[in-house]
């Protein structure tokens, strides 16, 4: 049997879960068509957790790219077609992509598989971020260095937890949805491994309650800075995200498994803890940082 | 005083050509390093630990430099030698102050034109007897009893967990800074 999965106009971290639920309605072994030809937008998450999605099928998946021309040439610019060409029989012609570093992403999918990896990551977004943080979002410049070691401590939880590599992306754009065209900066990290709960049963590292789920896990970690490794210094990488991402308005979200929880700033509307969410392994965390608001006319 | 590159370590011990300290395996073959270079120290000797190179540092690897490092150095004898870290930057304090937070450390920075500050968890007595510690160059419990107002035992008590903390070091019978003072 085949499957076909219809990918949203607008695929962000919250559309996604569509994707997701129409996947959890077949087993895991069914041959799936992710079809995105009436995909007209896609954000950082959106684009990693795609190619998370292929990693994540038993069969290789076929992929539908986006119709319009416009969408496709973006999403080949970002680097996606350059590794979803490896994960998914991708139909069709799509533009071959330009070498990493001539994009105007500010750091195009980019896969985190070892340490090596966090370090190549950190070099390159400095300087990129540091001119969009200060001119666009007319942040403070110690802001340009909290958004690298959040960067880099958000991709050391692939290598440190996950037991398989995943996706980073970053990117700036105007954002219509909320904030009223205000400037953000994204950032998204997704990958297919063992997820906060199976991370935390590992280390034997489960909070003493009668009630043990995803999102207890999530809860666990994200919230009260606990992790697998009994080590007292573990644990600051999330701590230190949750601090940025508060310091400057931001948005945190970590998804995990069947459950999903967010640090809401006042600007929007989500709700801090989503459970019962159709199954995904991993962990899928996205960080939104916006234009300081005295900044806007 | 003995100069240890922070910069030189990250590149020949973890082999990266990168400036940022990032990572937790980065940071445990750096502080692994410097740990050998302090080893060799002879008793009291004060090494500075130069970052001045070092580009930025994120929260894992300040807590496997620096937080360990001092944990480590913590646990040793008393003979055992004392660090100052010069060329640290806001780049690195976002980083380094949450960490010493978090495990209740403290350390000296000196700066290039020959000034100190303790940064990290110190309450407001201690910093103020260390910096008047610092100003003098050196004092005996009197001393700092004398100007503070205070009695002697009980600048003692407070001299005397500086010392162990290692902010500062013993000059004689009197307590010293651990960089030199201008």
């Amino acid at each position: 049997m085949t499957v076909v999965i219809a990918v949203p106009s607008s695929l962000d971290d919250l559309t996604f879960e569509s994707v997701l639920d129409q996947l959890a309605q077949h087993p895991a072994d069914a041959k799936v068509i992710v079809d995105a030809r009436h995909a007209t937008f896609a954000t950082p998450y959106g684009l990693t957790a795609l190619l998370t999605l292929a990693q994540t099928r038993a069969e290789k998946a076929e992929f539908l790219p986006p119709e319009n021309p416009d969408t496709v040439s973006y999403w080949a610019r970002a680097g996606f077609f350059r590794y979803a060409e490896e994960l998914f029989d991708v139909r069709g012609h799509v533009p071959r992509p330009r070498s990493a570093g001539e994009s105007d992403v500010l750091l195009e999918v980019t896969p985190v598989t070892k340490s090596d990896d966090v370090h190549g990551v950190v070099e390159r977004i400095q300087e990129r971020a540091a001119s969009i943080l200060l001119n666009k979002l007319h942040l403070e410049s110690r802001a340009t260095m909290g958004f690298a070691m959040t960067l880099s401590e958000a991709c050391q939880n692939i290598v440190e937890h996950a037991g398989r590599g995943g996706w980073v992306m970053v990117q700036a754009y105007n954002y219509r949805r909320r904030l009223g065209g205000r400037f953000v900066v994204v950032i998204a990290v997704c990958d297919a491994g063992v997820g906060f709960r199976s991370s935390l049963e590992s280390g034997q590292r489960r909070p003493l309650s009668d009630r043990w789920d995803d999102a207890v896990a999530l809860e666990a970690a994200v919230v009260n800075g606990v992790s697998r490794y009994g080590d007292p210094g573990r644990g600051q990488g999330l701590k230190g995200i949750r601090g940025y991402v508060h310091r400057w308005e931001g948005k945190l979200s970590v998804r995990s498994g069947t459950a999903r929880i967010a640090l809401i700033p006042s600007w929007d509307d989500d709700v801090p803890r989503r459970e019962g969410l159709a199954f995904f392994p991993g962990a899928q965390l996205q960080i939104t940082i916006p234009e300081k608001v005295s900044a806007v006319a | 005083m003995t100069r240890i590159d922070v910069g030189s370590v990250l590149r020949h011990s973890a082999n990266l050509p990168f400036s940022d300290l990032v990572t937790r395996p980065t940071g445990a073959a750096v502080r692994r390093c410097i740990q050998t270079e302090l080893a060799a120290l002879s008793e009291g000797d004060v090494a500075l630990l130069d970052f001045s190179h070092i580009g930025m540092m994120d929260y894992s690897c300040a807590d496997e430099v620096v937080a360990k490092l001092l944990i480590a150095l913590a646990g040793q004898d008393a003979h055992a030698g004392y660090i100052v870290f010069h060329g640290i930057t806001d780049a690195h304090l976002e980083a380094i102050e949450v960490v010493l937070d978090h495990h209740g450390l403290a350390l000296v920075v000196q700066f290039a034109d020959g000034g100190a500050r303790l940064v990290g968890s110190v309450s407001d007595e201690e910093r103020a007897i260390w910096e008047m510690v610092y100003a003098r160059g050196s004092a005996a419990a009197a001393d700092v009893a004398d100007v503070a107002g205070r009695e002697p035992a009980e600048m003692a008590r407070i001299l005397e967990s500086l010392l162990r903390r290692r902010l500062l070091r013993h000059d004689g019978v009197t307590y010293a800074p651990l960089g030199p003072v201008q």
